[in-house]
């Protein structure tokens, strides 16, 4: 190739580079800017008006401060119920699918398609089901029970994913080993296995905490939108998600908005908090 | 993801007990068992979805249910509006979204520095983790009025609002996703291209891409399907008109926002139609898996 048409190239080439070179920054620019935004604006609105009568306060529609303790309340209850269904069944899920079944089995292959089949359907779908059978044919009403088991069935796939990669990461020595001192597979994989896995199956509780407090269609449509603090689970309850919605559709005082601001950051808040928990638990994983 | 590690235990030696084989066995029933929750839970959902929306299905007819432009329950049930938001604000965010998000992973996992990726990554995150309402209530009070004021329209709850809402929360799928399948691509090469004298810049966007091209096409999927799906944010942005949005400044209302807004007090063949809403719904998810799974069978091979 002669030298001029060459260098003609390696011009044109460096510029587009240039140009890509721009692009990646700036989409990168682009992302962060967005986030810091969205948190940014949210914060600054919102941290102001948090205040401990703000938390602990119970909801008045006129009030001049006007709590979110229920909310707060019906959300803790929404995730520990959800978590007592799901957990459970979740790691035993994924203790079989590890553990005791061939990998490529028929009866792991129908478990695995249906587990992501249920992570890859639309959370509204999960309120349209659980509207009308925990609610009305089974007969649980608006509860936060109808709306845990709801929840349930939504994070099930994340529990299950989540725990599955814990325990493969076991090292296969370790059920050697114990195979070798003659130990049962119930024993090895309590004694051994769940206890090396531990904080990847704590990671996945995390992450299904998160999904919980964050889902919002699904909650209303069946745990209601009451603000009261919930006496027992079958009592109706308003998740702090739900709560925003609620809010953002009367926007009309100043002391609406900065209700809303507060909830939005109580919010970002308790992801910031999840998120941290993540990852002070994949440093403590990586020791 | 799994399939190809055989990661079984080894078989157990002949000399249990009977007694240890009792409890052994329990438990195996015990943990299998509790594995066919998540069959149970699909067939149950799947079976209500389509038995409860049926009867709407049958009185409206398919047809015209799918390609009616009227909704008037209790009069008339066509979701084709509803079909049509849904399509144009999906495309629209995948439109806005993806490059930046590709150009952003591309970034954390090529071009930033240690310090900067470790930074940004754990800020993508976060993105991830904030709930839709919050999205929602953030186009409510910066996108919604930012549109009134640029176009200079009445009311900036509009498809327009609900696309840009859309595409910042697809963004922390796709770039994730993305950057993982480019972490994974072998070092060799990228090795490779840049001894034969490719820029970098070149070598990414000619050698790695390409080769992560599955992944990266796993991530688009998965964040149409969370854009397809999701329900709150865009009924806090987009208006809900259940008309045929004319342009990207009109109201519009997507499948999810129809059940949504009126499940709560919809009965009888209402209800079966929100139902039916739901199917169609589901129909656009198998779709989007179904092209998953060809993605993945692809990559197996």
């Amino acid at each position: 190739m002669p030298k001029f048409t060459q260098s003609i190239s390696m011009l044109t080439r460096k510029r587009k580079d240039r140009l890509l070179y721009c692009a990646i920054w700036g989409s990168a620019g682009i992302t962060i800017l967005f986030l810091l935004w969205v948190v940014w604006h949210i914060l600054a609105n919102g941290l102001s008006h948090v205040s401990w009568e703000f938390i602990t306060g119970a909801y008045t529609r006129i009030g001049e401060i006007s709590g979110i303790w229920a909310m707060i309340v019906s959300t803790v209850y929404m995730v520990l119920l959800s978590l007592t269904f799901a957990a459970p069944i979740g790691i035993m899920t994924a203790i079989y699918l590890t553990e005791y079944a061939s990998p490529v089995s028929k009866v792991v292959r129908v478990i695995r398609f249906c587990t992501e089949s249920l992570a890859g359907i639309p959370s509204i779908v999960y309120g349209l089901f659980g509207m009308t059978f925990f609610v009305t044919q089974l007969g649980l009403g608006f509860s936060i029970l109808s709306g845990a088991l709801t929840l349930a069935m939504l994070i099930l796939p994340v529990i299950i994913r989540t725990t599955e990669e814990a325990l493969m990461s076991v090292p296969m020595s370790y059920r050697e080993g114990g195979y070798a001192l003659g130990c049962s597979k119930i024993y090895i994989i309590w004694r051994l296995i769940l206890p090396s896995a531990l904080p990847g199956i704590v990671n996945s509780i995390i992450l299904s905490t998160g999904r919980v407090v964050g889902e919002s269609a699904p909650v209303f449509l069946t745990a209601g939108m009451v603000t009261q603090i919930p006496e027992s689970v079958m009592d109706s309850g308003r998740t702090l998600t739900v709560h925003l919605y609620k809010l953002t559709q009367e926007l009309f005082t100043q002391n609406e908005w900065d209700q809303a601001y507060a909830t939005a950051t109580i919010l970002i808040v308790l992801v910031l908090m999840l998120n941290l928990a993540t990852k002070l638990i994949a440093t403590k994983l990586n020791k | 993801m799994n399939s190809g590690i055989q990661l079984q235990a080894p078989k157990m030696p002949l000399l249990l007990k009977k007694s240890g084989d009792l409890i052994e066995t329990s438990f195996k029933i015990l943990f299998l068992c509790c594995a066919m929750a998540g069959v149970i839970s699909v067939s149950t959902i799947g079976w209500f979805v389509f038995s409860e929306g049926l009867p709407a299905l049958k009185e409206a007819g398919v047809i015209s249910f799918v390609l009616g432009k009227e909704w008037l329950p209790p009069a008339l049930y066509g979701i084709l509006p509803m079909i049509i938001a849904s399509l144009i604000s999906t495309t629209g965010a995948i439109i806005i979204g993806v490059p930046i998000a590709i150009f952003t992973a591309i970034f954390l996992a090529e071009l930033a520095p240690k310090w900067l990726a470790n930074l940004v990554r754990p800020a993508v995150e976060l993105l991830a983790g904030i709930p839709s309402v919050v999205y929602g209530f953030f186009g409510l009070v910066i996108i919604v009025p930012g549109i009134e004021a640029i176009f200079d329209i009445p009311a900036g709850n509009t498809l327009l609002a609900g696309i840009i809402v859309l595409a910042i929360m697809i963004l922390p799928t796709i770039i994730t996703i993305s950057e993982t399948s480019l972490r994974a691509l072998p070092s060799v090469y990228k090795e490779g291209a840049l001894a034969l004298g490719a820029s970098h810049i070149y070598t990414i966007f000619n050698v790695l891409v390409p080769a992560a091209k599955s992944g990266i096409l796993t991530g688009v999927i998965l964040g149409v399907a969370r854009a397809i799906g999701e329900t709150m944010a865009i009924i806090m942005v987009m208006g809900n008109a259940p008309a045929m949005p004319g342009s990207l400044l009109e109201p519009a209302r997507t499948l999810t926002a129809n059940i949504a807004m009126e499940m709560s007090y919809a009965t009888g063949i209402h209800s079966s139609a929100l139902y039916a809403t739901g199917i169609v719904l589901l129909a656009f998810i198998v779709l989007l898996n179904g092209s998953l799974l060809y993605l993945n069978r692809k990559k197996a091979y």
